[in-house]
């Protein structure tokens, strides 16, 4: 049984819009199993982020049904975290105090808080160790270079052991560089405990080197136009990155995204 | 000529001397009265021989102020939490309270005199009408202006409003709120010697008056340095907590 389970999922952002027949996203169907990692790659404006508020509970669809570990979704999730593309720490928080955040709001922690809080933060510490961080933890946010604080941010999203972990273009706003070292932190993270993955990027490389499943979709209304399953063998290195399996099938969906910007319909607003 | 830090830090203190001496030279050159503009050095000498009195007028003076600014903050926050929370409340409330805050407060003195007696009732009362409203406005802006992605973060999680204003909208407001004292405090002052000027028994606004209308200049003078020596202490604490508490956005003037 799938783990996230959309069915024909529509969404319209208001009444005036659902009247007039312009969705934001139409038709999206799709299965991801527990402990899968899928990517969504699409162009600017399609309807990622509106798929990304579909998923958490943020919104609820015009049409169609979601259902997440078999529940039909009504609110906000408690059982997912999420990173955005900035890292949005609260700049008052040390970088610990800051991924113990989740804590504080989410039960059961929420009230052994005050009680186990040795245990939570010994956890936060490990975590933060975990990405890189070590010797950063009591250290304030604008202390932390921007690659830096994006992996508090991530490990702020998986704090809470959530079973779903959304990323919406978390690594956009970084150089090359530091984007390679957090895909391999994020593949590691993924490997280790093995929760859900649902990724949002423009890059194509990101998506292909870490999915088990890419999806793009096409521009405004969003639709899925291709579902790719990437077969390359994990652990996965780099290097597969210059490799010409890699390489082909970026091309491939290259191929795929370049026909859906080409022939896209107008942006409905 | 290079401008040391050195320089920098006695320069106000410079500035001041400056003044004080082209003030003393002015009143001496045209033999200005003593009645009509004193010069520093006979505000000094009564400064000296009232020692006493004026003391214990500045006293009571700043206790009175103190209490009319504490209850400002409990009353100009909760009010700042309630306005910057709520839009229905924000559009309701604030164009009321921007009349109200018009109005000036020499006005309102006698208004309190008739309901509590000349005393401390209005000495307090003014010094908190006068300055509530910075705390008010701030606060409120701090709330309402509260960037969406840090509110995304915990909604995702599932937080309730209240969350999400005690957590992340409240320190966000500190900033906001530590600069409000300072301007409110030198108001509270403001009140709180306009309703002993007018309707006190107490205290330096009524040490003034009473100097004032038997013509001894130089003390007034000295009652009106006292107040100002204090707003200023009282100014640069703030200003010193401030820096204290909210240095994390402050981060990006540190350059120096």
């Amino acid at each position: 049984m799938s783990f996230v389970d959309f069915r024909n999922v529509w969404l319209a952002y208001n009444e005036e819009l659902l009247a007039k027949g312009h969705f934001a996203v139409e038709d999206i169907s799709l299965q991801v199993d527990e402990g899968e990692f899928i990517a969504i790659v699409g162009p600017s404006g399609c309807g990622k982020s509106t798929f990304m508020k579909l998923t958490t509970g943020l919104k609820m669809p015009s049409r169609g049904s979601i259902a997440i570990g078999g529940q039909p979704v009504t609110g906000p999730l408690k059982i997912s975290g999420m990173a955005f593309q900035a890292p949005s720490l609260l700049p008052w928080r040390s970088t610990v105090d800051n991924v113990l955040l989740p804590l504080e709001i989410v039960e059961p922690y929420r009230s052994t808080f005050k009680r186990k809080r040795r245990e939570y933060e010994a956890r936060a510490r490990t975590l933060l160790q975990s990405v890189g961080l070590a010797g950063y933890e009591d250290k304030f946010p604008w202390q932390l270079s921007g690659g830096m604080q994006q992996r508090a941010s991530i490990c702020r999203a998986l704090i809470h052991e959530p079973k779903m972990l959304l990323l919406d273009e978390p690594f956009g706003a970084l150089d090359a560089f530091t984007r390679e070292e957090l895909w391999c932190t994020l593949r590691d993270l993924h490997a280790a405990q093995r929760f859900n993955v649902i990724l949002v990027t423009h890059d194509l490389r990101e998506s292909v080197f870490l999915a088990d499943t890419v999806y793009c979709m096409s521009r405004s209304p969003g639709r899925f136009v291709v579902k790719r399953q990437i077969e390359l063998p994990r652990p996965r290195d780099l290097d597969v990155t210059y490799t010409p399996e890699f390489t082909e099938i970026v091309h491939e969906l290259r191929g795929h995204i370049g026909a859906v910007r080409k022939s896209g319909a107008a942006i409905a607003q | 000529m290079k401008i040391t830090r050195r320089m920098e830090r006695w320069s106000p203190l410079l500035v001041l001397a400056a003044a004080l001496l082209l003030w003393q030279l002015v009143v001496a050159a045209f033999s200005i009265p003593e009645f009509i503009f004193p010069s520093p050095w006979q505000i000094a000498q009564d400064f000296a021989a009232f020692k006493g009195p004026l003391l214990e007028a500045a006293w009571k003076t700043f206790w009175v102020t103190m209490l009319g600014f504490a209850l400002s903050i409990v009353v100009g926050v909760l009010l700042g939490f309630v306005i910057g929370s709520s839009r229905l409340a924000y559009t309701a409330l604030y164009p009321l309270m921007v009349a109200f805050n018009a109005v000036p407060k020499a006005a309102v003195v006698p208004i309190l005199v008739v309901w509590f007696g000349i005393g401390l009732g209005p000495g307090i009362l003014t010094a908190f009408l006068i300055s509530f409203f910075p705390i008010t406005v701030n606060i409120a802006t701090g709330l309402a202006t509260l960037e969406p992605e840090l509110e995304d973060v915990l909604r995702v999680l599932g937080a309730r409003r209240w969350d999400v204003l005690v957590k992340v909208g409240l320190p966000r407001s500190m900033p906001y709120f530590y600069g409000s004292l300072k301007i409110a405090i030198t108001l509270a002052f403001v009140g709180t010697v306009l309703a002993e000027m007018t309707a006190g028994d107490s205290g330096i606004g009524y040490l003034m008056q009473t100097a004032g209308s038997q013509q001894r200049m130089p003390l007034a003078f000295a009652g009106l340095v006292t107040i100002g020596a204090m707003a200023m202490a009282m100014y640069e604490l703030f200003s010193w907590v401030e820096k204290r508490t909210t240095g994390w956005a402050h981060r990006g003037s540190q350059a120096d």
